[in-house]
């Protein structure tokens, strides 16, 4: 028998909540409605969901989606076995089994033929077929789909079916507010205030560039990784320019820009 | 290509125009879709209007061409009240010798336009243009005003590089150069204005400093952007030419004004003299992209902190005193944000001798502003003064407790006037050595004025842009083209215009295949070769379509033996290997039309055979293809005919377009496969191929220089090379050996029995891409 514990979230993960999206989350959950949690990458959403597993004390079962995973890789498969083979179950069958929250990272990353394996745990049915099992499961009344996702890549080929989008309720996550963010980095990380504030002034002048040859920000997990660098003893604009701004441009103009923003930020 | 603008309308500014030249009607009709979407009514009149006179000044075709081809870019640019200037100055080259330079000078506009991009540079740079003609013409040994001016073509010639290089302050003392010490020497003077001679290009070195606004205008963008989250127009202006006040930046509602080129800060010489005159080896304290940046910071933070105050209240030194305490708080603020600045600023900011005025001689107190302004900035500053002292003092005191609003700032201001006071503030002579801070604008936006009608008003009105009439038909694109003569591009040069090819009978191409069968099928055979051998199998595949057999027993063996099983015992097959995007491009010119050696077909005929028959054999490949046609008659009308783009299938459509194929006009090669290639870059593929599939060399009417085609389709086949497209010639003329190598290196064949096309080509392209 799965374990369950194992899936438990034992530790309190720390969350910054930047809105009333807690409360309203424990209301999605009570009706065992789906979520869509929509935002850039690294503003926190896989963070929210770990805290929310957490609160609600269920398991929680995450899958990073990318493009080669097939519907197999999340309702299961047969595996050769000593006396033949022998069925396993994929992660989203576990998760809908045990009644856990099942967290799909990134679903766009997925084929749009994978993803609608969801459907059917998504509306009233509440089931999934295990078509080569032969099996039709019902959810555990616990169960929970989540998915995330990030607007911000629109293009025709990743872009949600609209037929599945239909079937979430939605929060729209963004970049923390400067103050909240700047907490969240000495929370994370220790480092002190007036330093956590100047690199989140460094990620706001990269995000009012967002769309100016940038297709994204600089993220709030970006931020927390150059505050690690500096508290493990890096100094400052080198690990900004290492974790701030080398990821995410190779335009020239960007990169001067930024770099210029950072000797302006530590003067 | 059909139009919206009704025939008749055309019509209507065909008769206005009034043009006997032959070459003007064919390009007219698209010339003027372009005015239309892009000029307003009235600039649609003088459009006609002038092109009229130009058409009418005895100097040819030419220049009502390039007028009709170029004007709606130059506008969009410039704007359409910059013409009576430039009209102004045609006319002064019709009424003096200098007709010849009308060609030359027409033709630089359109590069002219993208370096100077306001109407006020426009205006100075014309200044250039009618003094060095006025003072080159006809003034060899006194005669008056009977010679044209040597140089001036010439000069018009080397513009795109010249004012790639210099600014316009740059580009007089240039041109001053040459006029003074070339204009009794006709032959010298064409030498140094075509850059031939040594000090030409010295001069041009010497000029060629500093940081050109034109080269970093992205970057500056994204600083107000990224760190102010501000933007704005930034619109040059040149400091060469109000020799007694340099302009100052500013800003209004249409954008920000700053000078056209920053030299870099060097340190200043112990001896004193701020800027240090561009010590050749003084350090960079500044470089003139940061100095940009100090300029746009200022404004940035009046942007954001300064609201407009009534300036009738107060007295001319309280305004300037006003004006300099809202300068240091906008700074200090924006410090605060980012305190990077504070270098900057420091360094730019003179630091006046206390000294330095004499109160008995002259009014102090622009001296005192700015020592309590760097008093302000430079906790470590020099000064003595008490007042300055003291209210340096203060305005931290206060600065501490809150940011401050203007009206706070002017009260300090105020009272610092009061206190600071001496009798020679009076005097009329003001001390004005190391008083500004060329960073800082002039402040115009933070006054109000009870009176209306006080403000000093912009120089340059926004253009109108009426929702011209619908346009379907495309406008032409521009191409440069390379002189070998000068090693240089000309740009804008050529005029190419794509249009859809017209539609004819596609059974006649279904024919000419079936005619085809045999060598089809031989064809087909090959295709099967290349195709089966696109699968590769993929093993240790944890999931896949198939089980590995071998892999999957080796797994059980390790798994009943006790040791871990790879779990990848599937595999799945792949189609790897083709990806390649194909463009043929068909040279459709006059000489098409004739027989083929040793058959009774025509070239044209046997071309379509070709295609067809490589058109299908592409398809059943399945890589993305696109064919199109192209011909010339002159620069200014060469003709793209799309014939299947990529989205497009082989069907009755595209068979139709092949099947109403003509052949007429000239080669210009370059230019279609410029065209050519901004289609086959956007594709996504490993590999691009070109195939170009003519029967001669390029040529076209108006270029009698042979060798001046070869040369650019040559330096073409450079420019899609560095773009990553493989070019390949495919070539009918058996003379074909004297030129072709030199355009396409290797990459080309040569078929001397055209008969064999249809066989050949399909068979090439496959070797080409196995
Ligand atoms: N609201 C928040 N509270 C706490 N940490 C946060 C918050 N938002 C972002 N972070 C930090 O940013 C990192 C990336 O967030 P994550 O949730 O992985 O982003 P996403 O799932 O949106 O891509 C986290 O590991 C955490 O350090
Ligand atoms: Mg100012």
């Amino acid at each position: 028998m799965t374990n369950i514990d194992q899936y438990k979230v034992h530790q309190e993960p720390f969350y910054q909540a930047q809105g009333d999206e807690i409360a309203l989350y424990e209301a999605a959950y009570a009706a065992r409605l789906p979520v869509m949690l929509k935002g850039p990458t690294g503003c926190g959403k896989s963070r929210f969901v770990e805290y929310m597993a957490w609160k609600l004390d269920k398991p929680l079962i995450t899958v990073a989606c990318n493009e080669d995973m097939t519907a197999s890789d999340l309702v299961g498969r047969y595996l050769l076995d000593a006396n033949g083979t022998r069925w396993l179950d994929g992660p989203l069958t576990t998760a809908a089994r045990i009644g856990a929250i099942c967290y799909l990272d990134e679903i766009v990353e997925a084929r749009q033929d994978t993803t609608v394996v969801i459907h059917p745990l998504t509306d009233h049915r509440r089931t999934l077929p295990l078509d080569k099992k032969g099996e039709l499961l019902e959810a555990h009344p616990d169960f929970q789909m989540v998915i995330s996702y990030n607007p911000g890549y629109q293009s025709l080929l990743k872009d949600l079916k609209q037929s599945t989008k239909q079937r979430f309720t939605a929060f729209d996550f963004d970049y923390p507010a400067p103050a909240i963010e700047a907490e969240i980095l000495g929370k994370e990380t220790g480092i002190e205030a007036g330093l956590s504030a100047q690199l989140v002034k460094i990620g706001g002048a990269a995000r009012n560039l967002k769309g100016h040859g940038l297709d994204e920000g600089i993220s709030t997990r970006l931020l927390v990784y150059a505050a690690t660098l500096i508290k493990g003893g890096v100094e400052p604009r080198a690990a900004c320019r290492m974790a701030l701004v080398r990821p995410i441009t190779d335009d020239a103009d960007i990169r001067d820009t930024l770099d210029h923003a950072i000797d302006a930020v530590f003067g | 290509m059909t139009t919206a603008t009704t025939p008749s309308e055309l019509e209507d500014y065909w008769e206005q125009l009034d043009c006997g030249f032959p070459r003007v009607k064919p390009v007219f009709a698209d010339c003027m879709r372009e005015a239309l979407a892009t000029l307003s009514g009235q600039g649609v009149e003088a459009y006609i209007s002038n092109a009229r006179f130009l058409g009418k000044m005895g100097r040819g075709a030419e220049p009502i061409l390039i007028f009709l081809e170029e004007w709606p870019t130059v506008a969009s640019r410039l704007g359409e009240e910059a013409l009576p200037a430039i009209m102004e100055c045609i006319r002064r080259m019709t009424k003096s010798p200098n007709g010849n330079a009308i060609t030359p000078f027409l033709q630089s506009l359109p590069v002219t336009a993208r370096r100077l991009q306001s109407p006020q540079q426009l205006r100075d740079y014309l200044d250039i243009v009618l003094d060095f003609m006025e003072r080159t013409t006809g003034s060899i040994h006194g005669i008056h005003q009977t010679f044209p001016s040597p140089g001036l073509p010439e000069f018009f010639k080397k513009i795109p590089l010249l004012l790639g290089q210099l600014s316009l302050e740059g580009l007089k003392n240039w041109v001053e150069y040459g006029v003074r010490y070339y204009n009794d020497h006709p032959d010298r003077q064409i030498d140094y204005f075509s850059l031939q001679s040594a000090d030409s290009r010295a001069v041009l070195q010497r000029e060629r400093h500093g940081t050109l606004l034109v080269d970093n205008e992205r970057r500056l963008d994204m600083y107000l952007r990224g760190l102010w989250h501000d933007e704005g127009q930034l619109i040059p202006y040149s400091g060469a030419f109000d020799e007694l006040r340099k302009p100052i930046p500013y800003y209004d509602k249409l954008g920000i004004r700053l000078p056209d080129m920053y030299d870099d800060f060097i340190r200043p010489s112990p001896a004193g003299g701020r800027e240090g005159e561009r010590l050749p080896a003084g350090e960079i304290v500044v470089s003139g992209l940061d100095r940009y940046r100090a300029v746009l910071a200022h404004i940035a933070g009046h942007r954001r902190w300064t609201t407009a105050i009534f300036a009738d209240n107060f007295a001319p030194f309280q305004r300037m005193a006003v004006e300099f305490l809202e300068d240091s708080r906008v700074e200090y603020l924006a410090m605060r944000v980012y305190p990077g600045l504070r270098r900057i600023f420091m360094a730019l900011h003179p630091t006046p001798a206390e000294d330095a005025c004499d109160p008995e001689l002259e009014s102090g107190v622009r001296h005192r502003l700015t020592m309590l302004s760097r008093a302000i900035l430079d906790s470590r500053h020099p000064y003595k003064n008490p007042h300055v002292v003291e209210f340096a003092q203060r305005f931290h005191m206060l600065m501490q407790q809150g940011d401050m609003s203007t009206p706070e700032i002017a009260e300090l201001a105020v009272s610092f006037v009061a206190k600071a006071r001496r009798q020679s503030d009076q005097l009329a002579k003001m001390h004005f050595k190391d008083t500004v801070v060329d960073y800082r604008d002039d402040n115009r936006q933070m006054w109000k004025f009870i009176e209306e009608g006080d403000e000093e008003e912009a120089f340059d009105e926004p253009r109108k842009v009426e929702p011209g009439e619908k346009i379907t038909g495309l406008p032409p694109r521009h191409y440069h083209e390379w002189d070998y003569n000068s090693q240089s591009y000309r740009p804008d040069w050529v005029s190419v215009y794509e249009s859809l090819h017209p539609s004819g009978n596609a059974a006649g191409i279904d024919r000419l295949l079936a005619k085809h069968g045999a060598l089809a099928k031989r064809l087909k055979k090959m295709l099967d070769l290349l195709k089966p051998q696109d699968k590769v199998r993929i093993r240790y595949q944890e999931d896949g379509s198939e089980l590995d057999l071998d892999v999957a027993l080796r797994s059980l063996i390790d798994y009943q033996s006790g040791a871990t099983p790879d779990p990848r015992i599937n595999m799945s097959h792949k189609t790897s290997g083709r990806n390649i995007a194909v463009l043929l491009l068909l040279d459709l010119s006059e000489s098409l039309n004739e027989k083929a050696a040793g058959c009774d077909q025509t070239i044209l005929e046997l071309s379509q055979e070709a295609v067809s028959l490589l058109a299908w054999a592409i398809e059943k490949l399945g890589d993305p293809f696109a064919i199109a046609g192209f011909h010339s008659n002159t620069r200014h009308d060469v003709r793209y005919l799309h014939i299947k783009g990529y989205s497009e299938r082989w069907d009755d459509q595209i068979k139709g377009r092949l099947a109403a194929m003509e052949a007429s006009y000239s080669t210009r090669m370059g230019a279609a496969m410029r065209h050519a290639a901004h289609y086959l870059e956007k594709q996504q593929a490993d590999k691009k191929l070109m195939l170009i599939l003519t029967d001669g060399e390029p040529s076209d009417i108006d270029s009698k220089d042979g060798r001046l085609l070869i040369e650019d389709a040559r330096q073409a086949v450079k420019e899609l090379d560095r773009q990553g497209i493989y070019t390949y010639c495919i070539n009918l003329d058996h003379k074909a050996d004297e030129y072709v190598a030199d355009i396409f290196g290797k990459q080309y064949t040569i078929i001397d029995r055209v008969a064999q096309l249809p066989e050949e080509l399909p068979t090439l392209f496959l070797s080409l891409t196995k």
